[in-house]
């Protein structure tokens, strides 16, 4: 990667650092990988990402037991490495005997799984919203902008909790949820761009030549709010693999045969007293996938939008 | 300022019957609210009863009117867990969550305004890097988590705190923690900034140019500005907190409204769901009403528009 990294930075000029974001499309991937690589945070992010991804892609070759296979007399074993350690069973097992290190690595399935469905629902709503609002105005602004009030005003996981208490935990109804309850943030941010983007004399010039509304929209308005609309996706992603794993670890959910790690920490709360490693793991899983997702996502920031940084 | 609160008081309305209609919409019309508000043992008499009751055979926008109208009265409906009616079980609840809210924000304030200062006036030294370090990790875990490892390390291995319930300050201590470490990191990273931003502005030049010892310009002169941005994150942050409670609450079997509805959705009580939304919407709206004058009162700049 050096190697790479070192050829390409021979082309750089002196002073050119602040046409970067041109940069990026110009010279694509070797060049995102350069931009990556100066950032000590960025890389880590990128780094730890990257191995979550490639354990929920490779998860059967790296899984040593079935994650769901219940085993009574092997139950709450400590982790082999320990002296009185099942061998075999890397990170112990739990209440039900099952497999620790399995089950975390078919978990990081579902933390993905739902963290990037979630924001893909909760950003394509936002957008629409936001955008609707901003570009229409008056009414259509004032009710959306209204509704987004009242989302505010009510913690998230209380609204997701009286739907879930009504829909019934799962996979699917748990992306969905997380969606549709978490789209303001998209909603404020896309209108608060659109209503200054609009105003730009390209915008109005399409519209003087009669550009339909639709189009004005999709081909002059929506690709310069793509690089906000990343940013905060970065950000969501670790807000909602933090949310899965909250819901999961209230029993509303992922349900079983999925494996959540929100759900391990609820099976390893009880027996936190006896058997340290059931809670101790997964946690560590959640807080090392968040991390990277956290760093990734402040580098993204940095390089799209560096008007957004606090 | 008294026009400003009648305002928002006005501006809650519209608010309220969302969230009302949002309710509405969930219990009645994605689910059969007989079979979800009674148990499965109900006989056919009880459902007809409650069918009746709550006037289902009556068309939609009757219904809504009646459920708003036994809201207003306070009427959520009886609990059958409980069999009790379900707004003075969910008020009970209110002060256990209320307490852990506000030791969470105290324990919140307590870390992030000195760490936020000290890593702003150290920008770039070893204890800056660690300070942002400990609140980058404070975003990344699960506060559910980190109660969970609290519990390990100080409750069951060195024996110090209880391991759950409510009762003096021991027990409220780290769930305190749990629920306040997040708010910390976020409010440490804020306070950080929103100082270095100060502190290189002019008339903290012109305070340091007189002689005037370095703590009083940080202590007073740049503070005081610095801590606007608090104040904000406050009154955002509060909502999270009260959501926060619902799973901190479970964690250390701390008896508040959190775990009264967490167990309430867990068990179809949906008498008590409905109260329980109610209840926490209208108080964070009251918090945020209240953060916002507050805000106002602490600088004058700001209009009450």
């Amino acid at each position: 990667m050096a190697a790479s990294s070192s050829s390409s930075s021979n082309l750089q000029l002196p002073g050119t650092d602040e046409l970067e974001p041109i940069a990026v499309r110009q010279r694509g991937f070797r060049h995102v990988l350069r931009l990556l690589l100066k950032s000590k945070t960025g890389t880590v992010g990128a780094a730890l990402v990257l191995i979550v991804v490639l354990i929920a892609v490779f998860a059967p070759l790296l899984a040593t037991h079935n994650p769901g296979q219940v085993d009574p007399i092997n139950r709450l074993k400590p982790p082999s490495w320990l002296n009185e350690g099942a061998s075999g069973h890397l990170l112990g097992t739990d209440n039900l005997g099952r497999d620790i290190w399995s089950r975390i690595v078919y978990g990081s399935r579902v933390s993905l799984i739902v963290g990037i469905g979630a924001v893909l629902v909760s950003g394509a709503i936002g957008a629409v919203l936001g955008l609707l609002a901003a570009y229409y105005g008056r009414w259509v602004d004032a009710l959306i902008m209204r509704v987004a009030d009242a989302f505010i005003a009510i913690p998230t996981i209380l609204l997701m909790l009286v739907v879930l208490a009504v829909v019934g935990p799962g996979l699917g109804t748990l992306i969905f949820v997380i969606g549709f309850t978490n789209w303001v943030s998209y909603a404020r941010v896309v209108r608060g761009e659109v209503l200054s983007i609009k105003e730009r004399d390209f915008v109005k010039a399409a519209k003087a030549v009669g550009s339909r509304n639709s189009r004005v929209i999709f081909r002059h308005i929506l690709p310069n709010v793509l690089s906000s609309f990343i940013v905060i996706s970065g950000m969501n992603v670790a807000t909602t693999i933090i949310l899965e794993a909250s819901l999961s670890f209230l029993g509303l959910g992922i349900t079983p045969p999925d494996v959540s790690w929100g759900g391990m920490l609820s099976d390893g709360r009880q027996y936190v007293a006896t058997s340290w490693w059931v809670a101790t793991f997964p946690g560590i899983a959640i807080t090392v996938t968040v991390l990277g997702v956290i760093f990734l996502g402040d580098w993204l920031r940095d390089v799209l939008d560096p008007r957004m940084k606090a | 300022m008294g026009k400003f609160i009648a305002k928002s008081l006005l501006q809650m309305i519209p608010v309220l019957v969302l969230i009302s209609l949002i309710v509405f919409i969930l219990v009645r019309v994605t689910g059969d609210p007989v079979a979800l508000m009674l148990p499965e043992t109900a006989t056919d008499e009880d459902r007809a009863l409650l069918t009746q009751e709550l006037g289902l055979n009556e068309p939609l926008y009757k219904q809504y009117g009646l459920f708003i109208m036994n809201a207003v009265q306070g009427d959520f409906g009886t609990s059958f867990r409980y069999n009790q009616p379900a707004l003075p079980l969910v008020l009970e609840r209110l002060p256990a969550s209320f307490e852990l809210a506000v030791a969470a924000m105290v324990f919140a304030i307590v870390i992030a305004v000195p760490a936020g200062i000290w890593s702003a006036v150290k920008r770039n030294t070893f204890s800056d890097l660690f300070i942002s370090g400990f609140s980058v990790l404070g975003k990344a875990m699960p506060n559910f988590w980190m109660g969970i490892m609290l519990i390990l390390f100080l409750s069951v291995i060195f024996k110090i705190f209880p391991v759950s319930g409510r009762g003096g300050f021991s027990h409220l201590v780290l769930p305190a923690v749990t629920l306040g470490v997040g708010l910390a990191a976020q409010m440490t990273r804020l306070i950080r900034s929103s100082m270095l931003e100060i502190l290189s502005q002019d008339y903290i030049r012109t305070a340091r140019s007189k002689g005037i010892v370095e703590a009083v310009v940080v202590g007073k002169h740049a503070l005081r500005n610095g801590l606007i941005p608090v104040v904000t994150i406050m009154s955002l942050q509060f909502t999270s907190l009260i959501g926060g409670t619902l799973i901190t609450e479970t964690v250390f079997a701390w008896p508040g409204l959190g775990q009264l509805l967490v167990s309430a959705v867990n068990t179809h009580d949906m008498a008590i769901v409905q109260a329980a939304v109610f209840v926490i919407a209208v108080f964070v709206i009251l918090m945020n009403l209240l953060t916002d004058v507050v805000y106002r009162l602490l600088d004058p700049r700001i209009k009450y528009s």
